[in-house]
């Protein structure tokens, strides 16, 4: 038998394991799926955004043949959940957003189901509505909640020495308004739930949720059931991107139809529903004050933020905890001064949604920088490396900034792009003949890149076995939603164990079976879980060598387990094959099985009541360079080229890191240029792909990834959780060459093209806007 | 009273009769009667590919189509690439090219690409992002799936 080497899995581009049955059609997804006895449900909406239910009469509804229920809020419990507890399932006395869940329907088909929803008469008396947070703080503006008198919502505060006092040693004080918008996640697969009680009144949910173990907390009060007898089933879904961090109505109420019919029932969202009916990014009137000395070095920032609350809360009003990370901690900035205030209206609501609040923030603050350096004549790579923190360096807010490549990440991104001297030619042609303009344009950003802790753990479970046949089943908390954690977590084992990835089982689809794990948010998961996989891989590899060691009569420490088998550690020459050492263990007089357990918790600590905590176990840099063409007669971006250089700390799957990173930066650019749900009177005028516009094909351009690696030392292999950063700072990116091409900014995104003709227009002519 | 047709047509290389409501989608029949639930309804207006299949050859929403139009036709969905145990060519490329995140459009992507190539066999970048335009796909950045088709394209899938 040859000698078996030494080779590793980290680093390699692995295919996600999933992908083959999603190749041939064979996965079911959640909006596939039909469970025996079930039946269909809908939900009827208000469709107008402030008005009280004067009666509401569900008779033709229940009478119509295949009906098996019609619930209106009279029929339900008066039970309150969501972030601030102002949520109810179905809505009684009044509506307050087009949303809202006015009666609901299980029926023998869709079809059925769908025409009873008609039948529902209900009688409303309109009343004033307001659905902008500033007019909805003035006296006398129409009142949400009975409980909110003065519509607000949550607010925040963050205060880091004296803005005063910064001011009078700033050379340079720049004031903007920026504001950032609705967009909405168009997740492929549709919303969906079934729901199913069991003869004890146990309630079983199939739901599409991207944090199962808290969901079972968040959905019991809409219920009123134990959060104990919810079990949450999670069957493949068609995207999430944080639209499933939360429970929102559509929830409970396949759970109360399910209840009242005694059958399971599916409720699942068309694309209209979805578009008018999902979570939102939350939308920011982001007023920022920077200042500056004269050599660039920032002295503080000064930030005021109205956010539209809309009817709700859902996580989109808590944002202001990871957008006050940004202001504080993108770039040194030794005095900052954080205002953040979330008002009520009767608009739709917002949830979170890839890169929270970060994606806000940074669009301020990477555009403030660029123009920052214009005012102060320098260029913005001189400006940027001038506040760039390095390793070692602790935040305002106490994020303690270890193993960091910020300086690094902006060189190499202006290196490979010949930034600074593309950037000055092109700044000179604003004003010169040529239809076509091109620009360049840098932007960079910091995350968290090791967990989040925003709850009390931010930990995750593991529970590893292996079988007689040296096949491993992985059972994580963490859960799957494309992103790909399936492979990561295979090669950690992989790695660990010597098993090949094909010989790898993950389960992790059942609140019954798996371990406690925050969610899929935070870009958390592969350090989270790979963290607490790989420990749970290496206790069993222990067991597993000190095993061998007796069998064979060496030292533990002398042997490895390679490609299923037990080697010399040196030299490779293999001693006994893993399965058949398992069942030398299993099956013997004190029988051994391999099972681990492990729960990890990040090194991270949670603010304190001032916002001041060391909040991620780690933190990453990005830096994007877009290069654009603009059509100053048709306003059209043409986005040709990304640079993108991030630091990942190590690179565990590459083909899996360049996918979120190119889908993130792809993400990015819809926010930037088309994508906008538009919410005019508090009603969503443009709920199709038709009219909402996500990047397709032909848009995609050319993306140059480059990756640095920090080896993180609390990460699984050193590696940094890399999912958000992109979709944070390419949209800023893009924005700043298009200033860098035609010379003008834009604060309120997206720069669609009638945006940008209009704005070339009325710089040309010097006229205002024309509507 | 619903009005029925019976139609027969074939799918994926085997005859198949239905009974069919007049008004019943391609996309329905093949995921509600018949069970083939790889052709996914992502939006069910024809925006977003998501549910591709292929009929006498030509690319076409089965969100569009209504049933009884099949009658007589040649259908080929998802489950109908893969004619051995193996992948089909550009199955294996999609997994080898980390072409698939979620996967709700893969299916659609996936038969579109096979339209693609089977009607040019010198398919440029160009011609596929024109191709594959009215495909969404909202996890990969497109990117993957690009470098998934040209290789398919490549190896004369």
């Amino acid at each position: 038998m040859e000698p078996i080497e030494k080779t590793t899995i980290i680093g390699k581009r692995i295919p996600k394991p999933d992908g083959p049955d999603k190749a041939i059609g064979r996965t079911t997804y959640i909006n596939d799926m039909v469970l025996p006895m079930m039946l269909y449900g809908g939900i009827l909406h208000a469709g107008r955004p402030h008005a009280r239910i004067k009666s509401i009469d569900l008779s033709a509804a229940k009478a119509l043949r295949g009906v098996h229920v019609v619930l209106s809020a009279d029929d339900i419990p008066e039970l309150l959940f969501g972030v601030n507890r102002d949520n109810r399932p179905l809505k009684g006395g009044k509506v307050r957003c087009v949303r809202d869940e006015v009666a609901a329907v299980a029926a023998e088909t869709q079809a059925i189901c769908d025409h009873a929803l008609t039948l529902i008469k209900v009688d409303y008396e309109d009343l004033p509505a307001v659905f902008d947070p500033a007019e909805a703080l003035k006296e006398g503006a129409p009142r949400i909640h009975d409980e909110k008198p003065d519509n607000k919502s949550l607010a925040y505060e963050f205060d880091h020495g004296d803005v005063g006092e910064a001011e009078q040693q700033s050379d340079v004080i720049i004031d903007d308004v920026f504001n950032v918008h609705y967009v909405t996640h168009c997740c492929m697969g549709t919303g969906c739930a079934i729901a199913d009680f069991n003869a004890d009144g146990k309630l079983t949910i199939y739901s599409q949720t991207q944090y199962p173990y808290n969901y079972k907390m968040d959905l019991a009060p809409a219920l009123g059931v134990h959060p104990g007898d919810i079990r949450v089933i999670q069957p493949p879904v068609g995207g999430a991107f944080g639209s499933k961090l939360d429970v929102y109505p559509f929830e409970p109420v396949c759970a109360l139809l399910a209840k009242a019919a005694r059958r399971p029932v599916k409720l699942m969202f068309s694309r209209e529903e979805e578009f008018i009916n999902a979570p939102t990014r939350q939308p920011v009137r982001i007023h920022l004050r920077t200042g500056a000395k004269a050599d660039g070095t920032l002295t503080f920032r000064d930030v005021d933020c109205l956010l539209n609350n809309g009817a709700y809360t859902s996580w989109g009003p808590t944002t202001p905890f990871v957008m006050m990370r940004t202001f504080t901690s993108h770039y040194r900035v030794p005095t900052v001064k954080c205002r953040f205030q979330s008002v009520y209206t009767n608009n739709p609501y917002a949830g979170s949604f890839r890169g929270y609040g970060n994606v806000q923030a940074t669009y301020a603050t990477a555009i403030h920088m660029d123009m920052l350096a214009e005012k102060l004549g320098m260029n913005l790579l001189e400006l940027s490396l001038k506040n760039a923190q390095t390793s070692g360096e602790v935040s305002p807010q106490g994020s303690r900034l270890n193993e960091i490549a910020f300086a690094e990440c902006l060189e190499m991104a202006a290196e490979k792009t010949n930034f600074v001297a593309c950037a000055a030619a092109n700044a000179k042609l604003w004003d010169t003949p040529g239809r076509i303009k091109r620009g360049i344009g840098l932007a960079s950003s910091i995350h968290n890149a090791g967990g989040a802790k925003i709850h009390k753990s931010d930990g995750c479970g593991t529970i590893l076995k292996l079988d007689d046949f040296a096949r491993c089943t992985v059972i994580t908390g963490a859960s799957e939603i494309g992103q790909g954690i399936d492979a990561v977590i295979a090669q950690v084992v992989s790695e660990e164990l010597g098993i090949p990835i094909a010989d790898i089982i993950l389960v992790n689809d059942d609140t019954a079976i798996g371990p406690w794990d925050v969610g899929v948010h935070a870009s958390r998961t592969t350090f989270i879980a790979g963290n607490s996989a790989q420990r749970a891989a290496r206790e069993a590899r222990e067991q597993i060598l000190a095993a061998a060691a007796k069998v064979s009569n060496v030292a533990a420490d002398t042997l490895d387990l390679r490609q299923g088998w037990v080697v010399q550690e040196s030299g490779g020459e293999p001693i006994m094959k893993l399965d058949k050492l398992l069942r030398n263990m299993h099956f013997q007089q004190e029988p051994e099985l391999v099972m681990t357990t492990d729960y990890y918790e990040p090194p991270s600590e949670p603010e304190n009541a001032k916002h001041v905590g060391d909040m991620s176990a780690a933190y990453s840099h990005a830096v994007h360079i877009a290069e654009i063409e603009v059509d100053t007669e048709t306003g059209e971006i043409k986005v040709i080229r990304v640079t993108s250089v991030q630091d990942v700390g190590r690179i565990i799957n590459e083909l899996g890191l360049e996918a979120q990173i190119e889908g993130g930066i792809v993400m990015g650019l819809g926010y930037a240029l088309s994508e906008e749900l538009r919410i005019v009177d508090g009603q969503v005028t443009n709920p199709s792909f038709r009219d909402y516009k996500v990047p397709t094909a032909p848009e995609i351009p050319e993306m140059d990834l480059h990756f640095i690696e920090t080896d993180s030392k609390t990460g699984p292999l050193g590696a940094k959780g890399i999912a958000e950063l992109p979709t944070i700072v390419i949209a800023p990116a893009v924005a700043n060459a298009v200033y860098n091409a035609i010379g003008i900014r834009f604060m309120d995104p997206p720069m669609t093209p009638e945006k940008v003709a209009r704005a070339i227009w009325q710089r040309n002519t010097g006229k205002a806007a024309a509507e | 009273m619903t009005i029925k047709v019976d139609i027969e047509f074939v799918l994926n290389g085997r005859s198949v009769v239905a009974s069919v409501a007049a008004d019943l989608s391609a996309l329905t029949l093949l995921r509600d009667q018949l069970g083939l639930t790889g052709t996914k309804l992502a939006c069910g207006e024809g925006e977003c590919g998501a549910c591709t299949i292929l009929i006498d050859g030509d690319s076409v929403n089965a969100c569009l189509a209504y049933a009884v139009d099949l009658d007589g036709r040649d259908v080929l969905s998802i489950e109908g690439l893969r004619t051995e145990d193996v992948l089909h060519d550009i199955q294996q490329a999609f997994v080898d090219h980390g072409a698939i995140q979620c996967g709700f459009c893969t299916p659609g992507m996936i038969v579109q690409a096979k339209y693609l190539i089977d009607n040019n066999p010198k398919l440029t970048l160009d011609d596929l992002k024109r191709g594959l335009e009215g495909n969404i796909c909202r996890c990969t950045g497109y990117k993957k799936i690009f470098d998934a088709v040209a290789d398919a394209a490549k190896a004369g899938a």
